[in-house]
């Protein structure tokens, strides 16, 4: 910057010329010089000042914030493993009612950190000594590998066992704790829990992590720090499931099948209320997976959900709700009977002959495949197709379970008129246990949607209409027939009011072509009380066989029925059922009939 | 005016000293014992969770039932079922001369009382079974 100079030449001159004197421009000057001075120290002091007490503001508003930031937070229970880097933390899973399925308990891992073992062989020799299934030799020989520090010796001991390890003394021998995964009902809904094992394993935690079922669907889930005092309810309950395995496995031992499943389904919300599949296993100590033979054959393997079978006759009752729903029928139309038909090659026969005609209802009641496929052909391949797409029956049920990902269908690569004729009995198409109580559900609820759910959602609806409310009630009263006075008369139970349909289908082979003679997959799907439906059943056996009487009996009149009749039995009562006198339900479903007339 | 004024910030200096050392000790006192709560709780918490890993164990259904077949003798306990149920007039109503007022003069001897009530339920309902 150009000074101003004190004594500026010009000016002097001047001022000499008109006789002044030139000091006075000088001080001028000066003071100018001293003012401007004077004014940028000050500017300068000032804007020090404001950033002293904006930092001073900061401060205080920093602590202020915090001290805010304290009052408001909520106190926060501390829980044992929340503060380790590898969180071992998992929620519980309960029932519908509350009951425990699935918790946690802390167990201890023993490792070993061989610098600081006093005595390797000993310790190795007493170790084997308590764990009779660890070998000692090798243990031993890990002991004392200069090479090795550290050693992973058992992943959960038992309190005795660790009072027994703790009694070794052996300064190199050390525990870390761990959170294990316990069912404490053993095998009971173990399909639907499915299991846990340990995930990254630190010294001091490991992370459990779910393999299957439930406990890998919602994994992420019950992981969540910030829900982990939320368990997960499930919409099973604990004592219907309990019976209906029982029950179902005293049949499946009495009938010698090879495995059997349940599903009890509400068909107002498609809450899962019991969900079975036998053989099953312990959750606690979940088998690895088979290498060899049938994965279906597996202990592992979910029947209900991830089985596809072609179930056969229970899928007449959708033919006969679609020929209602489309008006070209009703439940007192002659259908022509006359067995065996032909179709091109194919010949399809009735397991009786029926007589030539017999009206809608009878063909679901006396389970008629020639009625059922006169019945597909009126109404036409193609709108079979959409319908039974739009009852889901194309694409696989979604339901919480990881095994539901890969499971699907096998669909006819050309949905042909003769195709569409061995659909409309239960051939050729393949469905899942859970998914026919799915689609029953919408048959019974006034024709509305069902997705599944194993999660408890109150309140959860039903979807959208795909059949009428009308054509819902005269499947009810079919259904109900078929118990009264048809192939299921075993389901019929006092007081209970129990519909459904049988199937009985031959078992395809497995190296495909053709059906096995004799072995047979057994299922009844119903829903009780037939007037106003509150759960819908559904039962299968695979290859049952009833040998009381002269010959073996395999249909499902004689293995799935008798079954499902047991388990309602047990079960209506604790679902908080009335038994009501039989003339009050014909009553009742006479009026249901007339109203939807 | 001036030093009194200087003794007098000195002297509140050494005041907040000692007060803001006083408070740090305490926060430093709390949050120990915080911790000691912290883990008591989180021990029992622990505790908790496995009393009722227990008590689901112990009352899993499968062991109801093996308790039940085992005690079969003594409580005789039988699966529900749909004939248990019973209509609101299977009930006997109380009659007129169960009069709790006299019951509670008669005093002490309950189970003779008892005894006669269900005697009288008992016929009544008898007369109800046609």
């Amino acid at each position: 910057m150009i000074r101003t100079p004190l004594r500026p030449l010009a000016r002097i001159l001047q001022a000499r010329q008109r006789g002044e004197n030139p000091d006075h421009i000088e001080r001028e000057n000066l003071r100018l010089r001293i003012e401007a001075m004077r004014d940028t120290a000050r500017a300068r002091a000032e804007s020090r000042l404001l950033v002293m007490a904006g930092v001073f503001l900061a401060g205080f508003v920093l602590i202020g914030a915090q001290m805010a930031l304290l009052a408001a937070t909520e106190p926060m229970a501390p829980t044992p493993g929340r503060t380790e880097a590898i969180s071992s933390e998992r929620a519980d899973i309960l029932d519908r009612n509350g009951r425990v399925l699935a918790t946690n308990l802390t167990t201890h891992a023993l490792y070993a950190e061989t610098r600081h073992m006093v005595d390797p062989v000993r310790a190795a020799r007493e170790l084997g000594a308590i764990f009779p299934d660890i070998d000692a030799a090798r243990l031993e020989r890990q002991f004392t590998d200069p090479n090795r520090r550290f050693v992973w010796v058992r992943a959960r001991l038992s309190p005795e066992q660790r009072q027994a390890v703790h009694d070794i003394g052996e300064p190199g021998l050390m525990f870390g704790q761990r959170k294990m995964r316990i069912y404490p009902n053993g095998t009971l809904a173990a399909h639907v829990l499915g299991g846990a094992s340990f995930g990254e394993q630190g010294v001091r935690a490991a992370e459990v992590i779910g393999v299957a079922g439930v406990e890998h669907h919602f994994d992420e889930r019950l992981r969540d720090p910030a829900l982990l005092d939320r368990p997960l309810q499930l919409s099973l309950d604990m004592t219907i499931q309990a019976v209906v395995t029982e029950v179902l496995s005293s049949g499946m031992r009495m009938l010698g099948a090879r495995g059997a499943s349940a599903v009890i389904m509400d068909p107002h919300s498609g809450e899962v209320i019991a969900l079975v599949s036998l053989p099953d296993f312990d959750p606690n100590n979940r088998p690895p997976p088979p290498t060899e033979g049938e994965p279906a054959d597996s202990v592992l393997f979910n029947r209900a959900v991830q089985g596809y079978y072609e179930l056969g006759s229970v899928m007449k009752s959708f033919t006969v709700a679609q020929a209602l729903d489309d008006g070209m029928l009703t439940p007192d139309t002659m259908v022509d009977t006359r067995s065996p038909m032909q179709v091109g090659r194919f010949r399809i026969s009735d397991f009786r002959n029926y007589g030539p005609q017999l009206s809608a209802t009878d063909v679901i009641v006396r389970s008629s495949n020639v009625g059922t496929a006169r019945l597909a052909q009126q109404i036409g391949p193609q709108s079979q197709r959409d319908f039974l797409d739009k009852l889901g029956f194309l694409s696989g049920v979604p339901v919480e379970l990881a095994e539901t990902l890969r499971a699907r269908p096998l669909l006819p690569g050309n949905w042909s008129e003769l195709s569409a004729m061995t659909i409309s009995y239960g051939h050729g198409l393949t469905t899942s246990p859970l998914q026919l109580a799915a689609g029953y559900s919408t048959l019974v609820n006034g024709g509305y949607l069902v997705t599944p759910t194993l999660e408890r959602q109150p309140g959860r609806g039903v979807g959208e209409q795909v059949i009428s409310e009308r054509t819902s009630a005269q499947m009810r009263y079919m259904l109900h027939q078929v118990v009264e006075r048809g192939t299921a008369s075993f389901a019929r139970i006092p007081g209970y009011a129990v519909g459904g349909k049988t199937g009985s289908a031959d078992k395809p082979k497995a190296s495909g072509g053709g059906y096995y003679e004799g072995k047979v997959l057994a299922t009844f799907v119903g829903a009780f009380p037939m007037d106003n439906p509150r759960y819908v059943i559904a039962v299968t056996l695979d290859e049952p066989e009833d040998t009381t009487g002269s010959e073996p009996r395999r249909t499902a009149g004689w293995t799935a029925v008798p079954v499902t009749g047991e388990i309602v039995r047990r079960i209506a009562p604790l679902l908080d059922l009335r038994p009501r006198p039989a003339s009050e339900i014909e009553q009742a479903m006479q009026n249901a009939l007339a109203a939807a007339r | 005016m001036r030093s009194a004024l200087f003794l007098m910030s000195v002297a509140a200096v050494i005041a907040l000293a000692f007060w803001a050392y006083r408070e740090n000790h305490n926060t430093r006192q709390a949050m120990i014992e915080n911790n000691a709560l912290n883990r008591d709780i989180a021990a029992l918490t622990e505790a908790i969770s496995v009393q009722r890993a227990e008590w689901a164990y112990l009352n899993r259904p499968q062991r109801l039932q093996e308790l039940v077949a085992l005690n079969f003798e003594r409580l005789s306990l039988m699966p529900m079922s749909a004939d248990q149920f019973g209509a609101i007039g299977q009930i006997a109503y109380p009659l007129p001369e169960a009069d709790l007022s006299e019951v509670i003069d008669a005093g002490i001897d309950v189970f003779g009382d008892i005894e006669f009530l269900s005697e009288t339920g008992r016929t009544s309902a008898s007369e109800q079974q046609p």
